[in-house]
């Protein structure tokens, strides 16, 4: 039949559509409850956003150092590899340093965490779901995006541009290790050149990002643990499509975000 | 000690559930008056369960009313719900603790959350709410470390932590030997008689439905069949709870050409 290929596409848009309304419901209420609830003396749960923090920040550091590292390095050898035909490796700090601070630091910590975290919460609330702890909060009258979601979404928020200005760093350190092995520039002397070449709005603008994905990473991970349907094999499926869509969403809002960045210059 | 109410303590009215396509309670009324014990039996997907969840509000209807103490709860806001859900406690079937805390913390989550309560006064009526379900001694074990049967009576003390008045019991005697479900039974007669509290009991097991019933409804395919004292119930002419109560199986006999039908097809 003629019309198969267009009722596939229609169901498909159908799912997409009622993902993203459950998405972004799901983003109204945690905003509700991080934001505006405290002031209505509903509470916020603090220990637990401190914990969650230690969770996705702080035991995520040494990954991301020596990612950040390393792809500092990559950049800066296929950064000289095109500016040695000109003779300008002097530009090779300059090149790691803003793509590491514009674009990659923000992009490699939200994968790392997306990967780490992101499945971590879809796993968590799957599992409750499926072992009816949400219904058991629900029914004491508590409200499972108060007690689940805030306090991962505190976390991540705040954690991830910490993460990112640690990523952006060692990026640069990569980058000098590389000068400094391959290319003859001092340490010192590749430290002027990256500041020379940095302004305030690359770090800023990473790190806004930074935050947008951060709360991007919350959100799906959190609403495919809540969605979970049936048992081990639901969260199994949660856990994966939640990394799978995390990044997907971090790096379109990632594009939407550099183009918004590039035409207010 | 409580006030009396006027009318049924629970009222569904006209109930009407669809999951999707399939249609899980079909015009369902039934009356649960204050201090009684109603059993809700049924086989498996006969709708109890979803009607168990509809008075706590885990699920919407597609149309009808729910009464709690004259109240419709299907159509207030969760502000308002929240007063009248206090006043509920309900045992899952999983037991539903949860599983990154203590048996004392599972308990008093409750209290700890939802009153202005002393932390002593808290401690002090975590350990009545255990000694009243036979649970002393296991304050700090973690869910996991708890058999079927203890993990039940915790979920029990968690449900009475805030002394309910209307108490839902959905499977209670599902997946445990038939000792420990004599000992849930023997449970939920013991505060039947201490507290005068309004009991609903989802189940299937006969033997326990007749032990701890005051009335008793008979469920089949989304619909009430009987409602009535156990004698009543028991000498029901309706053949479908006659077949319910004398454990008959489903027909098994089919239309041989229908079903050659159905394998050419």
């Amino acid at each position: 039949m003629w019309t198969a290929p267009l009722a596939l596409i229609g169901r498909n848009a159908l799912g997409l559509i009622r993902y993203a309304s459950g998405l972004s419901e799901l983003t109204a209420k945690t905003v509700y409850w991080t934001f505006v609830a405290p002031f209505k003396g509903l509470g916020l749960k603090g220990r637990s956003a401190v914990h969650q923090a230690v969770l996705v920040g702080y035991t995520a550091v040494p990954i991301v150092f020596v990612i950040s590292f390393f792809v500092g390095m990559v950049l800066a050898f296929q950064g000289a590899y095109q500016l040695e035909k000109l003779g300008a490796t002097y530009f090779v700090a300059a090149l790691v340093g803003v793509s590491m601070t514009r674009e990659l630091g923000p992009l490699i910590t939200a994968v790392v965490v997306a990967g780490r975290s992101g499945s971590a919460f879809a796993a968590e609330i799957g599992t409750m779901k499926v072992s009816e702890e949400i219904d058991a909060l629900e029914v004491m009258g508590l409200n499972s995006v108060k007690y689940l979601v805030v306090p991962k979404y505190l976390a991540m928020v705040v954690m991830l541009p910490c993460l990112t200005i640690i990523s952006d760093m060692a990026g640069m350190l990569g980058g000098a290790a590389f000068g400094a092995a391959q290319l003859d520039q001092a340490v010192t002397m590749y430290a002027t050149a990256t500041s020379e070449a940095l302004v305030m709005k690359d770090i800023s603008t990473g790190l806004v990002k930074s935050v947008v994905f951060g709360a991007v990473i919350t959100t799906v991970g959190c609403y495919e643990g809540f969605s979970v349907r049936g048992g081990a094999e639901g969260v199994g499926k949660a856990t994966t499509s939640s990394v799978v869509v995390s990044i997907f969403s971090v790096i379109v809002s990632d594009l939407l975000f550099t183009a918004l960045f590039y035409y207010t210059n | 000690m409580r006030g009396e109410i006027e009318g049924p303590m629970i009222r569904v009215d006209d109930l009407v559930t669809h999951f999707g396509e399939r249609r899980i309670l079909n015009h369902v009324s039934l009356d649960i008056q204050q201090g009684e014990t109603m059993v809700i039996l049924g086989g498996s997907g006969t709708g109890k369960s979803t009607l168990l969840r509809h008075m706590v509000r885990l699920e919407m209807p597609t149309s009808g009313h729910i009464y709690i103490k004259g109240q419709d709860v299907c159509h207030m806001p969760d502000g308002k719900f929240n007063e009248i859900r206090r006043k509920m406690g309900m045992l899952f079937q999983s037991a539903a603790l949860f599983n990154s805390m203590t048996i004392e913390e599972n308990v008093s989550l409750p209290l700890r959350e939802l009153t202005e309560l002393e932390e002593p006064t808290i401690r002090i009526m975590t350990r009545i709410k255990l000694d009243l379900v036979g649970l002393s001694g296991v304050e700090n074990f973690m869910p996991a470390q708890l058999s079927g049967g203890m993990k039940k009576r915790a979920g029990l003390a968690r449900a009475l932590a805030m002394d309910p008045e209307i108490l839902l019991f959905d499977e209670p005697s599902a997946g445990l030997d038939p000792i420990t479900a004599a000992g849930i039974d023997m449970l939920i007669l013991r505060l039947k008689q201490a507290f005068r509290m309004t009991i609903v009991v989802v189940t299937h097991e006969l033997p326990s439905a007749f032990l701890i019933a005051d009335r008793m409804t008979v469920m089949q395919r989304g619909e009430i069949v009987a409602v009535g004292t156990p004698d009543e119930v028991r000498n029901h002419p309706d053949p479908r709870v006659q077949q319910f109560m004398n454990r008959v199986p489903e027909d098994e006999a089919r239309d041989v050409q229908a079903y050659l039908r159905t394998l050419t097809e």
